[in-house]
């Protein structure tokens, strides 16, 4: 089913034209009322009566998540905060959150982006969800929740944390489908066939998202449970999930650029790639109120269509993503960057330390262990003080990333030394 | 009137015992007495040797976490209860013994390596009631 049919299957002449609206009303709202991009654009030399439509588009400047950094908390927003009734919060780089706060007609547009995305896996009123993201600071819970609500659908909000009441609902309350990160399905459907419960359940689809998976990690889900499988996407600096999804056709997400414009560009350069060609995942929120911005950089390397899809939708797909343009590692869900753990490491002594992080991930849940080198500095001829110091620097580390890492004390030298940049992290999972 | 005891940091990784030993056997240092303590993901190898300075920095240039620690070491003659009345002593003193392990000295005696919070004070209470010590020049 199409949930918005208007909107998602017009003509590329028409979205363009929307679009083009949007941007110059869009342009016009953030130089009179955010001082960041008015000063912006003035060093640019540019004026929103420069900005005629979306062709314009490379003219206006780029915003990253350090933008939002240096602004904490509510130096993006562009309306007063009696306006804004929610704020949601990430993980930054230096343990300073990024924030983003939403105007109730945000949270509608969102909840309407969401929406779009279930009536997609083919959910629709009839149906019972079960919401099991974090429900909290991350968008994944609410966001998911209020998608599921517009639909119309009946919403449970388990939120994460006990599968066992999570099997045991979705067989009592004969739960349809289910939003949540697809390794934690995974996690669920091992659950469901150690209690011998895989053919109790009326599950039909499941929407995973804010964690990097693979097309074989989709369809292992698929076959294991006997479902659709979608990928859904999203940024909480664009909105949350909802900014794309893919449709039971499964070639690409598409992009409900209605409101999130995308661009894909080259890293190096900033300039636009052809359609087709992996690049830098880049996104201009059109209609936002709260915390609208500019060519938002996402990091995430993908590539767009803009060729039409046999489910009917013209919106425009981007592909699986291929990776990162940083070194931001998403595990369990949480942004991790290594310079957090440099940073906390870095804050118990006065040398830099050697470290390495690995990531796997054990029985489809991702594990963090963090290897740090005893030293001189680390150096204890007592196990119970090498103990209290791993203790330490678990803390400290769960402290800083908000994640739980296994510490491991390794022999000095033993960490490889790297000619350059330094390699701290050993991702084992396979994701691409 | 302590011993210098070497401690070396050990990944629980196969071999690498064998290499801290081959280092020290290449530096033509004697080995009188070692303890392993080992944890999931490490172990602490703790050794009294012919010259514990020289054994610190060859392990150290070898890339090895090496640390001096002081420790007692008492001598034992063979007899019921010798070791109880030395401990009893330290614990009338207050200390308390971190670790303690095993000293090779000679045929017709013993040796116990111990480790308390302090040495001196240690050392001091010991010697008052007569109990004889090996000293470093005992070990070349």
């Amino acid at each position: 089913m199409i949930w918005n049919e208007t909107k998602e299957c017009m003509s590329r002449d028409e979205m363009n034209n929307l679009q083009s609206k949007r941007l110059v009303k869009l342009v016009d709202r953030v130089y009179h009322n955010v001082e960041f991009y008015r000063k912006k654009m003035q060093e640019l030399g540019i004026e929103p009566g420069d900005i005629r439509g979306i062709e314009d588009l490379e003219k206006l400047p780029f915003t990253t998540k350090n933008d939002l950094r240096d602004n904490y908390p509510f130096g993006l927003f562009a309306v007063p905060q009696s306006q804004i009734v929610r704020v949601h919060a990430s993980s930054g780089t230096t343990g300073k959150a990024t924030v983003v706060g939403y105007t109730k007609k945000d949270i509608d547009i969102w909840a309407e982006c969401v929406a779009r995305a279930f009536a997609q896996a083919g959910l629709n009123r009839d149906d019972i969800i079960q919401v099991a993201y974090g429900y909290g600071l991350f968008t994944g819970g609410l966001g998911a929740h209020y998608g599921a609500e517009h639909l119309g659908a009946t919403v449970v909000p388990m939120s994460t944390g006990n599968t066992k009441k999570l099997t045991t609902m979705m067989k009592d309350f004969g739960a349809t489908a289910i939003a949540c990160t697809p390794s934690y399905l995974l996690h669920i459907a091992e659950t469901l066939e150690a209690d011998g419960d895989l053919d109790k359940i009326k599950l039909k689809a499941a929407i995973c998202g804010a964690e990097p998976w693979t097309e074989a990690m989709r369809k292992q889900i698929e076959e294991k449970l006997h479902i659709n499988a979608f990928d859904i996407y999203g940024l909480s600096e664009i909105m949350g999930p909802g900014v794309a999804c893919d449709c039971i056709y499964h070639k690409g997400l598409h992009v409900y650029e209605d409101h999130f414009l995308p661009e894909i560009i080259d890293p190096e350069t900033l300039k636009a790639v052809p359609e087709g060609v992996t690049g830098e995942l880049v996104f201009t929120t059109l209609t936002k109120e709260g915390i609208p911005l500019l060519r938002y950089r996402t990091r995430d390397l993908t590539s767009i269509s803009y060729d039409k899809c046999e489910c009917g939708r013209t919106l425009a797909r981007i592909s699986r993503f291929k990776g990162r343009s940083d070194d931001m590692l998403i595990i369990r869900g949480v942004n991790v960057f290594p310079s957090q753990v440099e940073a906390a490491l870095l804050e118990m002594g006065e040398a830099s330390p050697h470290y390495m992080m690995i990531v796997d991930r054990v029985n489809n849940l991702d594990t963090l262990e963090i290897q740090v080198e005893v030293d001189e500095k680390f150096f204890s001829d007592k196990i119970s003080e090498l103990e209290n110091l791993t203790k330490k620097i678990a803390h400290v580390i769960q402290q800083a990333i908000g994640l739980a890492a296994k510490i491991k004390l390794v022999e000095p030298k033993t960490i490889e030394r790297s000619m350059g940049k330094a390699v701290h992290v050993i991702d084992k999972r396979k994701l691409v | 009137m302590f011993l210098n005891q070497i401690s070396v940091f050990l990944e629980n990784r196969t071999g690498r015992l064998d290499e801290v030993l081959e280092t020290i056997k290449v530096n033509d240092i004697n080995i009188l007495s070692l303890s392993l303590a080992d944890t999931s993901d490490y172990g602490l190898l703790r050794m009294i040797v012919s010259d514990a300075e020289k054994c610190k920095s060859v392990l150290k240039e070898a890339g090895f976490s090496a640390h001096l620690t002081p420790v007692i070491a008492v001598k034992l003659s063979h007899q019921v209860g010798q070791l109880q009345a030395i401990l009893a002593e330290i614990d009338k003193a207050g200390m308390n013994i971190e670790y303690m392990y095993a000293l090779a000295t000679g045929n017709n005696d013993a040796s116990i390596v111990i480790r308390t919070a302090d040495v001196e004070e240690t050392t001091r209470a010991l010697e008052k009631i007569g109990v004889e010590l090996v000293r470093s020049s005992d070990l070349v």
